[in-house]
């Protein structure tokens, strides 16, 4: 029996640091726990003054009634939450499960990729071929062992797991690519790729499985505004089509996807979000300088001098998905 | 009307017709002719008793106007704004074969601005009936139909996906033409009658028409959830950066409140010389959106001639004198590419006018070596929508093929209990069609509840062809289901 009731309170519940800029949101929404499948987002808006960003579903729970979202701070927005977003405080809005679910195939093996963050959307569809009776190889990718998460989770559902950190420091040293050759040396009959993360490192996941003819799939993620097919800010090209990700997609056949156009799309807004973001960096510097630690150091006369945050660029390891 | 200067408007999002003063309205309610064939109620979509309520004005009898009017139109100040009145019951008013039209809209206007002021609302006597009605879509479509629902005494839910409720007039029509504060209003109306709004709910994916009908409970459902999906021109460098549909500007602008960025997170292009594709209503916000927001040029870029234009010749009149400079006749063949993504001009192409095509208009043919380059640095497609895949993608509801949800003519669809109406049966029309629909969609549902329709005759004297007291003439008994 499916209930409207509480859609309007959007209730975080639990709450996980993975690093100093990745973490984990479980938020109550038992309506959305039930309907959400692998491959789905969701539109956030933490307050009333805020812009509606797409994230890609991490992981649901119809037990629980939670929706869990994996998020890396990397522009304003993203990194107010990191601030604000605590257990027990609720967002603005959430709305979803939006987009078309991953087609879960009849693949009999299959290696699931995740880049960076995109390691966190890709577990729902690595659990939902595992259901379907595939054999699931993992390959998952970070910059160092400092930023590895879920490792532990995608063991218990995988039959194996490739882990890569660019520096070597965690699992095999090498680029994503790398993990995935191995795979797909060892496992010649693979029948399908599904690959998550920045657009940079789809377009080369993509690349890799080309020659080998494997169907690769891939969850793009472009600018939306509402996410219902509406504005169409989040147009693609796909091979010699233009679709909308968030009511055609966002999964698309990664070796007709045009990642150069995604990648460029992208950059619309960077100046806006550098500013967005740079004026919000300013403003905590003033409101840490009113607490009255600061105002008796004013008085003293020594005003404390911040050092400039320095700025993750956000699209150089962009939300995957 | 006293209208804002275009000098000073051009500059903010304030109303710029500023609406009747009382003489104004005395004045002008003394041009109708209270001619006994009335054409004006038969031009209105949804029958709106007009010599009544102009009548009323008349006699300086305001909160008679006002019932009058909410007999039948519940969001009186909406539409007496946007609704395209020089098609409908000015254009047949029998004062304008000589003379201009009595303002109809206007008189409209002036009744719901005072009713809001002086804090009216017409609450009806509701006896509630048990039934559960589901709306999706808080658009004009969704609000009439719920009105009319809430009114024969059924417990209505409207689903909204966006974050706020209203649809099109809330992201798509601008604050100067239609204030927010109006639009809240009216919700506030549909509330105080018992409607409950429910945002953040994208239904076909959080949960299906079907299973509205089949697990939560409602006895009937309307869908109107709008076009929506914008049409892209699909020419060389449609995807550059600094392309985007009206649909994205004007969400950005007026939804999200992106003019007021950083105040407000969402960020807005903005554009130094802004080209419009396209001449209906949309594209006549978006230019004047523009104008707005800063822009040097705003060009309007249409292919066909100003007499083919769909918008109103009201806006049309309005974009001009606010400084948007039209280019008839011309057709856009490329987006110009200034080496990093972003649009540098836009090429095009002049137009002349052919034989008449299927709409009766005369189709425009490409003018040979007549292509020419301009600058520009945002390029805004205002040319239509399609049909929203959503529906489709989540139910059995049937489509026609344009992907539109079809109905009978009783907008029934193929789904026993739904109903559809507005732009997701039509394709893109105006407020009050979809608001008519809305109605219209109401009606079909209380036929197929067994709810008695007041709007339907009812014979007092009852001959021999009653069945238990009911009269088979009243039609009004279709369906007989126990909530």
């Amino acid at each position: 029996m499916v209930t409207a009731a509480a859609m309007s309170n959007f209730v975080i519940v639990a709450r996980e640091d993975f690093s100093e800029v990745t973490y984990l949101l479980e938020i109550l929404h038992p309506l959305m726990a039930k309907a959400a499948k692998p491959g789905q987002f969701v539109i956030v808006m933490l307050n009333e003054h805020g812009e509606r960003i797409p994230l890609t579903i991490a992981d649901f729970d119809s037990e629980k009634g939670t929706i869990t979202l994996v998020i890396q701070a990397v522009g304003k927005t993203t990194r107010q939450m990191q601030q604000e977003c605590q257990v027990g405080t609720s967002l603005y809005g959430m709305v979803g499960p939006m987009g078309i679910p991953s087609p879960i195939s009849h693949a009999k093996k299959v290696l699931c990729v995740g880049g960076g963050l995109g390691v966190a959307p890709i577990f729902p569809q690595a659990r939902g071929f595992k259901e379907s009776g595939a054999y699931v190889i993992a390959v998952l990718g970070f910059r160092n062992k400092e930023l590895v998460f879920w490792e532990e989770k995608f063991r218990d559902c995988c039959d194996e797991l490739i882990l890569c950190t660019n520096d070597g420091s965690a699992g095999m040293k090498g680029m994503i690519t790398d993990g995935i050759k191995v795979a797909l040396a060892g496992h010649p009959n693979i029948e399908e790729v599904v690959a998550i993360g920045p657009p940079v490192m789809m377009k080369a996941c993509a690349d890799t499985t080309r020659p080998y003819k494997i169907k690769t799939m891939v969850s793009v993620n472009p600018i939306m505004v509402d996410g219902t097919g509406m504005c169409g800010g989040c147009r693609v090209k796909v091979g010699d089509q233009v679709k909308f990700a968030c009511v055609d997609g966002p999964d698309f056949d990664g070796h007709l996807v045009d990642f150069d156009d995604l990648m460029l799309r992208l950059q619309r807004y960077t100046k806006d979000e550098k500013s967005a973001s740079e004026r919000w960096s300013e403003n905590c510097r003033m409101t840490k300088q009113i607490d009255p630690g600061a105002l008796n150091e004013l008085a003293k006369g020594g005003a404390p001098q911040s050092e400039p945050l320095e700025l993750p660029d956000p699209y150089e390891d962009a939300p995957g998905g | 009307m006293r209208e804002q200067d275009a000098q000073v408007r051009a500059r903010n999002f304030e109303e710029v017709a500023c609406g009747y003063s009382l003489d104004d309205a005395m004045r002008e309610s003394e041009r109708c002719l209270m001619c006994p064939d009335e054409p004006c109620i038969a031009g209105c979509p949804v029958g709106i008793n007009i010599p009544g309520f102009i009548q009323k004005i008349g006699e300086k009898n305001f909160r008679g106007a006002y019932d009058i009017l909410t007999d039948t139109n519940l969001l009186p100040s909406i539409c007496g704004r946007v609704c395209p009145q020089e098609n409908q019951c000015e254009g047949v008013c029998t004062v304008g074969e000589s003379l201009e039209a009595v303002a109809i809209g206007r008189l409209e206007r002036f009744v719901g601005d005072t009713a809001i002021k002086e804090g009216w609302s017409n609450i009806p006597y509701i006896e509630a009936n048990r039934f559960r009605v589901g709306v999706v879509g808080s658009g004009p479509a969704g609000m009439a139909c719920a009105a009319d629902m809430a009114k024969a005494g059924c417990d209505v839910t409207v689903y909204e996906a966006f974050h706020q409720p209203g649809g099109v007039l809330r992201y798509g029509i601008p604050d100067f033409r239609l204030p927010n504060t109006v639009i809240d209003a009216e919700i506030d109306n549909l509330k105080k009658l018992g409607v409950k709004f429910e945002c953040n709910t994208l239904v076909g994916r959080l949960f299906t028409i079907e299973q509205m009908i089949d697990e939560m409970g409602f006895h009937a459902v309307f869908v109107g959830v709008g076009a929506g999906y914008p049409t892209m021109l699909n020419i060389p460098g449609d995807s550059l950066n600094g392309v985007l549909s009206a649909n994205e500007l004007l969400t950005r602008c007026n939804l999200m409140h992106a003019r007021d960025f950083p105040n407000f997170d969402t960020p807005l292009p903005i554009g130094r010389r802004v080209a419009v594709v396209g001449a209906g209503n949309t594209a006549m916000d978006a230019m004047r959106v523009s104008i707005r927001l800063g822009a040097e040029k705003v060009y309007c870029i249409y292919r066909r001639s100003r007499t083919e234009a769909p918008a109103r010749v009201e806006e049309v009149h309005h974009a001009e004198q606010e400084g948007v400079e039209f280019h008839w006749l011309t057709n856009p063949v490329s987006v110009l590419n200034d080496g990093t993504g972003s649009v540098r001009g836009m090429r095009c192409v002049r137009m002349e006018l052919g034989a008449p095509d299927d709409s009766g208009r005369r189709r425009p043919v490409p003018i040979a070596d007549s292509e020419f380059d301009f600058e520009t640095d945002l390029i805004v497609y205002a040319i239509g929508t399609n049909a929203n895949p959503i529906m489709g993608q989540t139910s059995k509801l049937k489509l026609n093929k344009w992907g539109y949800i079809g109905t009978d003519e009783n907008l029934a669809t193929s789904v026993a209990g739904v109903f559809a109406g507005g732009d997701i049966v039509t394709g893109a029309a105006t407020v009050i069609e979809a608001m008519g629909a809305g109605r219209k969609a109401a009606c079909s549902m209380k036929a197929y509840l067994g709810i008695r329709d007041p709007a339907l005759p009812y014979f007092t004297e009852t001959g021999s062809g009653t069945l238990f007291g009911i009269d088979m003439r009243e039609r009004n008994f279709a369906r007989v289901r126990v909530a």
